[in-house]
């Protein structure tokens, strides 16, 4: 363990040579082209499945607050199912028994599949904090919206949801962190993200420590940039004079 | 040798002055009302005294033992200092005699039945003995504090510290504490009281202490601090206070 | 459109008691082992952040904070490759897992404690320091049965979530239920089924549990 050798990095993954420039090139392609690469799946995985959950689960956690019975009851139906699923479970059902149903969705790339996984799953929590968000507005709010003739819709779209996002970000800031870790879980129906790379290429070099700490690195630096746009993003929506929630 | 002797002490909460050159004593048996406007430093001054909060200049004696010193077991001399809160300070968790117990089995090392024993007593005292199997948060703030007063009691405290012990409840609450802590000077016990109730001061106190902005202003007999005027600030409160 | 073709026969008891009890009581034991230690441990982290020594809130501080920023993925590989070489010798991907998740879990708890025992008002501490208790006796009396009573419903959700994640062992081969599942499916060619059958499992244990911790939640909040 005494001895590092972060010259792994720049051997091709083929022969096992180490190439100068640490790039491969003419179709060679090196541990850290792969590596590179693999956080790009990781990224994308990431970004793909954040926005699918924003999407899924605003609407769901609307639904919940309606007063709708139908409505609430699809709401809360729907983030129990995805909340008491663990991940890798739901992703092996996208990938393995939702194409056995759905024959249309034999061909779509496993990519995709997991994108539908982990964004449904990540949904069931935004749904849970889109609710809560809206649940701790006063409950006047709601009124005066109605009172001043504002339809229901129009209520949520101007009065309500202005409110509760921007309460709701630091929660939302977490739960990205999260969607980028939880992308590991992908791994297990061989998406090349970086987890899936920590593994074969641990298993290829046998230098462990180093694959491990550039990709442990690498998750950092991932987290902390979705961390530094949340601030941004909260930073550039705050309303003075309204304290969010849990502020900084 | 006094009770509780404290003397030059100060304290700062970085730059500012909480404490500035406090000295005063409390003699075997006596009652003194600590009173003065909030912010004065009165609360933090009667914390001092069992070392709940520390100090940086001065000294303070309790029974003889100094309490700021490095080699003094601060566990041994608060079992011994009984201490009436503000907000009661009952552990919820616990049913009125675990509340009672609590302290003397595992600080004193009594046993059960002899905890048991002595705390239901101090309850049947302070008037509540039907309550023992309660919880803390089904008794009104008027009765938590009556068996605040019965849990330090339990302890055999050599004196009595109460911090604003009636501020936090209704008014018609404040008579039957008050009348418990009235019983018990008459009684001999040796108490430094923090409150804004004259007519206890009146009834029982030996002396009586005005403090501002961190400072002793007045510390003067019973009848010497409700008879003859004294310092402006001291008259404007009481002035306050004694008009409503 | 939709192509139903199940077949469920071949989960006979013996296929069950063979396959899945083993993965089941895995999971269990594994989840059981993590909460308790991570609880403990948990706990003593969360008392060392919150004390007044920098040079125990720093280490806390890291560790909690190192931890929870990891994917649990990593972190199963991480300590798989990291036991073996600094015990010498190795420990089999169950036993591997036990501590792992213990460690891992343990940072997750004690941000609950943390939270549960700043949510104990000072004068707590105050009264029981004027009772003549010591640091320990305060604490262990009177400011964790209150925190850990508080927190009781999050401790629990959290479990719920540490045995969903239980099934991430499968990075390291572990036989834990999913496992079972898995290999029934592909001795007898029958993938779809397992898995559905394993989904329903988690779901039924995941939501009970869950509707029993928001139970517990009302109870917690009239007792308050």
């Amino acid at each position: 363990m005494a001895d590092w050798d972060w010259q792994v990095f720049c051997k091709d993954t083929i022969e096992g040579e180490v190439i100068p420039r640490c790039f491969g090139g003419g179709g060679d392609i090196t541990y850290l082209d792969w590596m590179l690469s693999a956080w790009g799946w990781t990224l994308s995985v990431s970004l793909l499945s954040l926005a699918v959950a924003i999407v899924f689960g605003s609407l769901m956690g609307i639904l919940r607050t309606t007063p709708n019975r139908g409505l609430v009851f699809l709401g809360n139906a729907w983030t129990e199912l995805f909340r008491n699923i663990p991940l890798l479970v739901q992703i092996v059902l996208w990938y393995h028994v939702v194409p056995a149903f759905i024959p249309a969705l034999r061909g779509v790339p496993s990519f995709l599949l997991v994108v539908a996984a982990l964004g449904l799953f990540t949904s069931a929590r935004i749904s849970e904090q889109v609710r809560a968000g809206i649940q701790s507005l006063p409950r006047g709010q709601r009124m005066a919206g109605l009172a001043m003739g504002f339809t229901l819709p129009q209520t949520y779209r101007f009065i309500l949801l202005p409110m509760a996002f921007r309460i709701i970000i630091p929660p939302l800031t977490s739960e990205s962190m999260n969607i980028v870790k939880n992308s590991s879980v992908a791994f297990a129906v061989s998406i090349a993200e970086l987890t899936l790379f920590a593994m074969q290429a641990q298993e290829e070099t046998a230098r462990g420590i180093e694959i491990y700490l550039a990709v442990t690195g690498l998750y950092f630096i991932s987290a902390f940039a979705i961390n530094r746009i949340m601030h941004f993003i909260e930073g550039r929506v705050s309303v003075p004079g309204l304290i969010a929630a849990g502020g900084k | 040798m006094p009770m509780i002797e404290i003397k030059n002490v100060g304290k700062w909460y970085g730059d500012f002055n909480v404490l500035a050159d406090c000295t005063t004593q409390v003699e075997k048996g006596e009652v003194i009302v600590v009173c003065g406007p909030s912010g004065s430093g009165k609360s933090t001054l009667i914390k001092c005294v069992n070392g709940l909060e520390p100090f940086q200049k001065g000294e303070i004696l309790v029974n003889g033992t100094s309490v700021g010193a490095p080699g003094t077991n601060l566990s041994r001399l608060r079992s011994h200092v009984g201490m009436v809160f503000q907000h009661f300070e009952l552990f919820p968790h616990m049913s009125i005699t675990e509340n009672l117990t609590i302290g003397q089995v595992k600080v004193l090392g009594r046993g059960k039945e002899e905890a048991r024993d002595k705390g239901l007593k101090l309850l049947d005292r302070v008037g509540l003995k039907a309550h023992a199997h309660k919880f803390p948060g089904q008794l009104s703030g008027g009765q938590q504090q009556r068996v605040a007063i019965a849990r330090a009691l339990a302890m055999d405290p050599i004196c009595m510290l109460f911090d604003e012990p009636t501020s936090a409840l209704d008014p018609e609450m404040i008579n039957e504490v008050l009348d418990v802590m009235v019983q018990l000077a008459k009684e001999g016990m040796t108490m430094m009281c923090v409150t804004h109730e004259m007519g206890f001061a009146r009834k029982v106190a030996n002396r009586v202490i005005f403090m501002d902005h961190g400072r002793i202003v007045e510390d003067a007999d019973k009848d010497e601090f409700f008879g003859t005027p004294r310092s402006d600030r001291a008259q404007q409160f009481l002035a306050k206070i004694l008009n409503h | 459109m939709l192509d139903l073709n199940l077949d469920f026969a071949f989960l006979t008891p013996d296929v069950i008691s063979g396959y899945i009890v083993k993965g089941f009581v895995f999971s269990l034991q594994l989840t059981l082992v993590a909460m308790l230690g991570g609880i403990v441990l948990g706990t003593l982290l969360a008392l060392m952040r919150l004390s007044s020594k920098p040079w125990l809130v720093m280490p806390a501080a890291a560790y909690v904070n190192t931890m929870r920023s990891i994917p649990l993925v990593m972190v199963i590989l991480w300590f798989f490759l990291l036991i073996p070489l600094l015990s010498g010798r190795p420990l089999g991907a169950e036993m591997s897992a036990m501590i792992t998740f213990t460690l891992f879990e343990a940072a997750y708890y004690s941000e609950i404690m943390r939270a549960g025992i700043q949510s104990i008002p000072k004068g707590q501490v105050a009264a029981g320091y004027a009772l003549g208790m010591t640091y320990g006796q305060t604490m262990r009396e009177v400011v964790l049965p209150q925190a850990f009573r508080n927190m009781l419903p999050v401790l629990l959700t959290q479990t719920i979530i540490l045995f969903q994640d239980t099934s991430l062992v499968y990075a390291i081969g572990a036989y834990d239920l999913l496992k079972g599942f898995e290999i029934a499916g592909k001795n007898f060619n029958r993938p779809v089924e397992t898995y559905l059958v394993a989904a329903a499992i988690y779901f039924v244990i995941c939501f009970s549990l869950s509707m029993l911790v928001k139970k517990l939640q009302v109870r917690i909040a009239i007792i308050r």
